[in-house]
């Protein structure tokens, strides 16, 4: 009896993380744009919701028929795909709808960041067609090892292995290359970085790349581990990873990370204590609990406003 | 003396009363009128019209007048129209006249939809930025989970058969012209206390948080309090838009009241312009009626629902071509005033050069 329970705790805490990696993918998307705009990019979620598309069409029989070439190689085609789609789609977004209003009040810029979402996702059901598709299975989901007596599937540890090799990309860009420290220049204080040399423009279009790859990334395991795609994927999926970067504290990397995985943790242990009903009203709990306690988030700090 | 002043601020308030009376008497005049010329349907697009103004006007408050940003008005719509459904089956209200039952019914909606605004709005408003719109945004979806998964309010399948307005023979109002009555009675009570809150002094409080929150902290103003009363009023009538909602439709489902219908709502206060009552009031009409008459004949001519699109196409232009909408800060009594203005100016003008010629 004991066995069985600790079993099923590690089993959720497996499927926690790899929900949790994927929500951190995503929240990072979310953080680069907050900490450099201050805007919540609305369209993220859409963004994510073409990626994944993206690499349904590439992907299915039509084209390249990757399912019946399963593999890694398979799966690096789809990432690629994916990647690419969605930065495209990222940098269009900012160059047509949030840069002319650069200059605008921020509340103008949100409603822009909604409009741009709801095109999306609109025009995507005209598109794609509303009925649920089936992503393409590139890889088989076998059990390769046990821990503890609990099955590790093949899918957790490619989200497992794919998101940490992202996140510790991302890190190593952001830290230690000229355009990663450009970027936290511009986050700090635009119009200093701007006297320092730094073209702002092409910093914020190549956030928006940065982030909408990785927002490809997350749709492609997204599509691994939950098959069914529909052009409304992206909007609860992206509030929550919303959430889990104000969790981590927005603005900041490592608290998105954090605050992705956290969030991803607790969503399963609900799900499987409590009722799968209550899934996607606790994502809403927590923000306003972590707004009433800790809004600077676990891992953000407070700033303050000067005059 | 002091019994002078008193009578002077007593005759002041009545003052203002007139205006709105005469409006609830033409509106429930034009009721009446149309009850006989057109059908059904019509009358339920104005009844829907009604309750539209209310909720536009009610979100101009927070989204407008004082500059934060809310996404979860159809949440608070949902409580309001969910009491009002619940409370009008209730025996206890049995006794009441029905007429005056409906009239009453909407304060019961938004008494528990101003309570949701303030345990939504305290935690969301204390901080500065966008939090709001995503709070809102989230407790819209809890809402609706929470009534998809209460089976006492109907679940999924919906409240059914909601009664609604009957006809009042002594006061000469038939169904149609007596539930026209309710909502015009209620569409003016929400213009007007909005229009007097924000020509008040606390709404100079709520326009001086959105023009700069530092300075009107440094102005004595508590910021934090006075963005949680606007919230809580723009709930209270979203409540109040709500229950005459579930009296009109007399059908009630959680899918109803999605992120979408907040964005309607939203569409409507940008394309007036949000600072603007008259203009949201102009707004709500044009959207109210353009799915129905427009979009409709598209849909029909192009087989697909383009509605949502060209809403999310306009958001999108208006906000980068004209983010002020079609009135700005403007109310339409302004552009009153200064076409009156200008003509004075220009006879002014006139009159100034005969003098001039004469001389």
């Amino acid at each position: 009896m004991d066995q069985s329970h600790s079993q099923e705790f590690i089993q959720h805490v497996i499927n926690g993380v790899s929900l949790g990696s994927i929500y951190a993918l995503i929240a990072l998307g979310y953080t680069m744009v907050y900490g450099i705009l201050q805007l919540i990019n609305f369209a993220h979620s859409e963004v994510y919701m073409v990626g994944a598309f993206a690499a349904y069409y590439v992907g299915s029989n039509k084209y390249l028929a990757l399912t019946e070439h399963q593999g890694v190689g398979a799966l690096i085609v789809l990432l690629i795909v994916a990647i690419a789609a969605c930065s495209i789609l990222g940098v269009t977004i900012e160059r047509l709808a949030y840069r002319p209003l650069r200059k605008a009040p921020k509340l103008n810029i949100l409603i822009t960041a909604i409009g741009v979402s709801l095109l999306l996702q609109y025009s995507g059901q005209i598109v794609f067609g509303s009925d649920p598709k089936l992503f393409p299975e590139v890889i088989k989901d076998v059990s390769l090892f046990k821990i503890g007596g609990v099955e590790v599937h093949s899918l957790d540890v490619t989200i497992l292995v794919v998101g940490t090799i992202v996140m510790l990309g991302l890190h190593f860009l952001v830290q230690h290359t000229k355009i990663g420290i450009a970027m936290r220049a511009v986050s700090s204080n635009e119009m200093v970085a701007r006297l320092m040399g730094i073209n702002v423009n092409r910093i914020i279009s190549f956030t928006f790349i940065l982030g909408s790859s990785l927002a490809g990334v997350a749709s492609v395991l997204v599509g691994l581990k939950y098959p069914k795609i529909d052009p409304l994927m992206g909007m609860l999926f992206g509030i929550k990873a919303f959430v889990a970067a104000v969790l981590g504290g927005i603005g900041s990397l490592p608290g998105a990370m954090l605050g992705g995985v956290l969030l991803g943790l607790c969503e399963e242990m609900v799900v499987g204590y409590i009722s799968s009903t209550y899934r996607d009203a606790l994502a809403f709990g927590i923000l306003i609990v972590i707004l009433l306690f800790r809004p600077a988030g676990l891992l953000g700090s407070v700033q303050r406003e000067k005059v | 003396m002091a019994a002078l002043t008193d009578q002077t601020a007593r005759f002041n308030t009545l003052k203002s009363l007139p205006a709105p009376v005469v409006a609830m008497m033409a509106l429930i005049g034009l009721g009446v009128l149309f009850d006989n010329f057109t059908n059904a349907y019509t009358q339920f697009v104005m009844v829907l019209i009604l309750t539209n103004v209310v909720l536009a006007t009610s979100l101009n408050l927070v989204n407008g007048f004082t500059g934060q940003f809310s996404l979860g008005h159809a949440g608070f719509m949902a409580v309001g129209a969910y009491t009002s459904a619940w409370l009008v089956t209730r025996p206890e209200l049995g006794a009441l006249p029905d007429f005056l039952k409906f009239l009453l019914l909407p304060i019961g909606g938004g008494l528990l939809a101003a309570v949701a605004g303030y345990i939504v709005g305290l935690p969301s408003l204390r901080l500065r930025g966008d939090y709001l719109a995503i709070v809102t945004l989230g407790f819209g979806e809890i809402i609706r989970v929470a009534l998809l998964n209460s089976d006492s309010l109907g679940g999924a399948r919906g409240m059914y058969g909601i009664p609604s307005t009957e006809a009042v023979p002594a006061l000469g109002l038939t169904a149609f012209s007596a539930q026209f009555a309710v909502a015009s009675v209620w569409a003016v009570i929400t213009f007007v206390t909005l229009w007097r809150i924000v020509h008040s002094a606390k709404g100079r409080a709520f326009l001086s948080v959105r023009e700069d929150e530092i300075a009107a902290e440094a102005m004595g103003i508590n910021i934090t309090q006075t963005k949680v009363r606007a919230f809580v009023i723009s709930a209270f009538f979203a409540g109040v838009g709500g229950s005459l909602f579930a009296h009109s439709v007399k059908y009630l489902n959680p899918s109803t009241f999605t992120f979408t219908k907040s964005v309607d709502i939203i569409i409507m206060i940008v394309l007036g312009g949000m600072g603007s009552l008259t203009g949201s009031v102009i707004a709500a009409v044009i959207i109210t009626i353009l799915p129905e008459m427009v979009l409709r004949e598209l849909q029909q001519l192009t087989g697909i629902d383009l509605r949502m699109v060209i809403y999310s196409l306009l958001l999108i232009l208006f906000m980068i071509l004209r983010p002020s909408g079609i009135l700005g800060r403007l109310e339409a009594t302004d552009l009153w005033k200064m076409t009156l203005g200008r003509r004075k100016a220009e006879d002014r003008k006139v009159e100034g050069q005969r003098v001039e010629g004469k001389a």
